[in-house]
């Protein structure tokens, strides 16, 4: 079973992909409040890669080190940061912890270039990332809404996102 | 000694089986044609979520819904009486749900099973979930629970027998007589840029209350009740809306005081205008 922990791929994709490895940065959300579940700055020790070298460094991960299956994109919304954090998250067939690749990219220009050509397995996710927070994957063959229908306008799971009828009933407010 | 025959002056169908007891059969159109449909519902096999697998061991074997008349699940809603609206009714579903209804046969009932048919239940805050089917046909029974009981919607099923037994064949709306003639489909909803749409007008955006009425039930006159979900209340909620100060996140300034009174983990919120 694969044992390769998240501070040794950071290593190891510094050592082999040079420059696609950032330093992470601290986010500015809120400090959690004293009686909330984790006091102090949220950080990981993923890897955070370039958006630039993002593919280059998911084929890293499958060809390379084997982790050859991606589970999900997990998209964060770091509304005080004026960013989103995209989270990679692959496995290893054979089992073992899964390894996380973090992209950030600013909110108002959320453009990443798409895995699916090089990864088809990445197709869906990426659509529903695409449909759910508006993130745009350069270089994806059919980028359209996959949950939500087509003439649908907005990204709902976006942070500022009105809910509650805020939007539409009560606009003055 | 003479045999005493109290009436009591319920209702009609009260003093027929109060008759029957007595040796005295007596039936009318309504009674007959009434017995012949509370003795065979036929629901139609149509699970939406997680309620769906407690609609599916009502069906079967251990809680056995044959032992009523109603074990005939159909595949077709041509060939179904009752739809069991068991699940969340997302706003992507929703027209295929009204869709289906309108193509069953009448007489045809809604029974809203779970906390999601019912009223969106633990998703009605979210941007995608539809709040109570209601809004869109009318419901004769509703299920509180989640997921109910397989007991809960054979007590269900029982009580829609109930209100079977007690309708009038001149008044039921769907011979077009009576109050509340149909005499139309109900409007399928459409999808628009901000939410469902019924001719071009929004119904319910997505993330927003309602802009329609529901339909009340049968008892009440399964007419469209007029009154929108709380359209003077303007709700803040903390991740939305900068102004609002949140000191934790279950207490919020700024929640709709309605809210705060009947939520007892928010009970020291105070209002928007505080
Ligand atoms: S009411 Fe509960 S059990 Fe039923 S569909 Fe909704 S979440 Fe699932």
């Amino acid at each position: 079973m694969p044992r390769l922990d998240a501070a040794e791929l950071r290593e190891r994709m510094a050592r082999d992909l040079p420059g696609a490895v950032l330093e992470v940065v601290p986010l500015q959300v809120a400090a959690a409040p004293p009686h909330g579940p984790q006091p102090g700055a949220f950080m990981t020790s993923d890897t955070l890669v370039a958006p630039s070298r993002l593919v280059e460094a998911a084929c890293y991960l499958r060809d390379l080190l084997g982790y050859a299956y991606l589970s999900d994109i997990a998209v964060v919304d770091y509304l005080a940061d004026d960013l989103f954090e995209l989270v990679y998250r692959f496995y290893h067939v054979e089992g073992g912890e899964g390894l996380t690749l973090k992209v950030r990219i600013p909110r108002d220009h959320p453009e990443v270039p798409s895995l699916t050509p090089a990864w088809p397995g990445a197709n869906f996710h990426e659509r529903e990332a695409f449909d759910l927070y508006g993130i745009v994957f350069v270089g994806h063959p059919f980028l359209r809404r996959i949950y939500m229908w087509d003439e649908f306008e907005g990204f709902p799971m976006r942070k500022d996102f009105p809910k509650q009828g805020d939007k539409y009933i009560g606009a003055d407010e | 000694m003479p045999l005493e025959i109290v009436f009591p002056m319920t209702n009609e169908h009260e003093l027929q089986l109060d008759l029957e007891r007595q040796g005295v059969f007596l039936s009318t159109v309504n009674r007959f044609y009434n017995w012949g449909r509370r003795s065979s519902i036929w629901p139609m096999a149509f699970g939406l979520a997680c309620c769906a697998i407690e609609m599916m061991a009502f069906g079967l074997s251990r809680y056995d819904v044959a032992r009523f008349g109603a074990e005939l699940f159909r595949a077709s809603p041509r060939q179904a009486d009752l739809m069991i609206v068991a699940g969340t009714v997302t706003k992507k579903m929703a027209p295929q749900v009204v869709r289906l209804y309108n193509q069953m046969a009448e007489p045809r009932y809604v029974i809203s099973m779970g906390a999601c048919a019912t009223s969106g239940g633990p998703f009605r805050d979210g941007y995608n979930v539809l709040r109570g089917i209601d809004l869109l046909v009318p419901v004769d029974v509703y299920v509180p629970g989640c997921p109910p009981r397989p007991e809960a919607l054979l007590h269900a099923l029982i009580t829609l027998q109930d209100q079977i037994d007690r309708q009038k064949l001149g008044r039921v709306r769907w011979y077009g007589q009576g109050a509340k003639p149909q005499t139309t489909d109900f409007p399928v909803p459409t999808f628009g840029a901000q939410g469902l749409e019924i001719d071009g007008h929004l119904v319910d955006p997505v993330g927003g209350l309602p802009l329609v009425s529901s339909y009340t039930a049968p008892e009440f006159g399964e007419m469209k009740s007029g009154r929108l979900e709380h359209p003077e209340i303007v709700r803040h909620f903390p991740i939305m809306d900068p102004s609002v100060e949140l000191e934790h996140p279950l207490k919020a300034r700024g929640m709709a005081p309605e809210i705060a009174a009947d939520d007892l983990k928010r009970g020291e919120v105070g209002n928007a205008e505080a």
